[in-house]
């Protein structure tokens, strides 16, 4: 079976974005259905397609899949970015799980109360420059790739990640020398250059009408 | 190679836990080495062996495995633990990140202040009845597993987390048939029948001291 591949979230990054970048990575065409109403929500549970009652929801190869993490490991595995072997998918999933974290501290701050924002920025700030940057850094000094020798997953959690950080933080790759090179040949990709590219599937930094959208539609996450 | 397997953690439960019990069903012995002083800590951090400057850490196969998803990815695949194809696989993730979600909860919760303990303990039994045990229930209706017709790692996690459930809220099974009748199958297993009799390297539920050495040796973590 290979029918089309539908997302349902919300028009915004959170948690399917890094779903969003492998897909396209992977060369993947998908269609997406936005959240917008509590609604559209409530019909979900409803229905019983939400497992544990949560979003991302992906529709692919007859399936209805949840679970951000078992969501992106399935594609990683369809497509081949997971690795030659055991050992490789164990490095890979090492590096994909700090990058995940660090993207998640990203993802949760625009839901901080306003109070909190400045030390929450310079908690993620101090993290990526002291605990994660200087893996990557070390992961590229002999390679183009973080693991064996071909793109795997982790790399575009890479490049996503450290484009996220440069939001925020626009000279924060100034003393990564390798992450920078690194980005320059992974945004040469075809499928990541036209994804980067206006008008692709990829989505803004979080707005405050992405917030107020998130709050109406799951108010009982936000009580 | 085939080595020893050799785990750094704290003597007690944590994000090893899941570990442990996962070798154990798989029938793989290992040695534990528990942090007890932050001196330990730093020297791992030092050596460079904390990938994310985090605990777990497993040596296994010649490698030095961090992060704890990795890890229980790295023995499921090796042990045949995770389906026999990418669809099974899928299924097996799912589960296992709304188990490990719930036992994250549990895991915390000594964390907790005094004040809050009483809130966190009744969000934790809500949502593992109305979220996450009814899900087990009916994926358990027509099958002894809960995927495939084998003992996968989600079955490991299910039979953990409803234990530590039990521990807390001893009836909180009474209306879930299948799930206790899981139970009863699981534990009859020899690998696992072995891994709950006292002397066995399980570990007891979170205690003060407990808490109190995490705190000491994770010093930076709790400012």
């Amino acid at each position: 079976m290979s029918g089309k591949v539908v997302l349902h979230y919300f028009n915004g990054r959170g948690r399917m974005e890094s779903i969003r970048w492998l897909l396209a990575a992977a060369g993947v065409q998908f269609e997406e259905v936005f959240l917008t109403e509590k609604e559209q929500f409530d019909k979900l549970l409803s229905d019983g397609v939400l497992t544990f009652q949560q979003v991302p929801l992906v529709e692919i190869d007859g399936m209805k899949l949840v679970q951000s993490k078992a969501i992106l490991n399935y594609i990683a595995g369809k497509y081949n970015l997971y690795g030659k072997d055991l050992k490789e998918r164990a490095m890979i999933d090492i590096y994909s799980e700090g990058l995940i974290d660090l993207m998640g501290m990203i993802i949760m701050a625009p839901f901080t109360p306003a109070e909190n924002k400045e030390e929450t920025f310079r908690n993620i700030e101090e993290k990526a420059k002291v605990r994660f940057l200087p893996v990557f850094e070390k992961a590229l000094a002999n390679s183009s790739f973080l693991v064996g020798k071909q793109l795997s997953r982790a790399d575009v959690h890479l490049l996503e990640a450290t484009l996220m950080l440069q939001e925020l933080f626009p000279s924060i790759l100034a003393t990564f020398p390798k992450i920078q090179a690194f980005q320059d040949q992974m945004k040469a990709l075809p499928a990541i250059s036209k994804f980067l590219q206006p008008g692709s599937a990829r989505k803004p930094p979080p707005d405050e009408e992405y917030v107020r959208i998130v709050k109406a539609v799951l108010p009982y996450r936000f009580k």
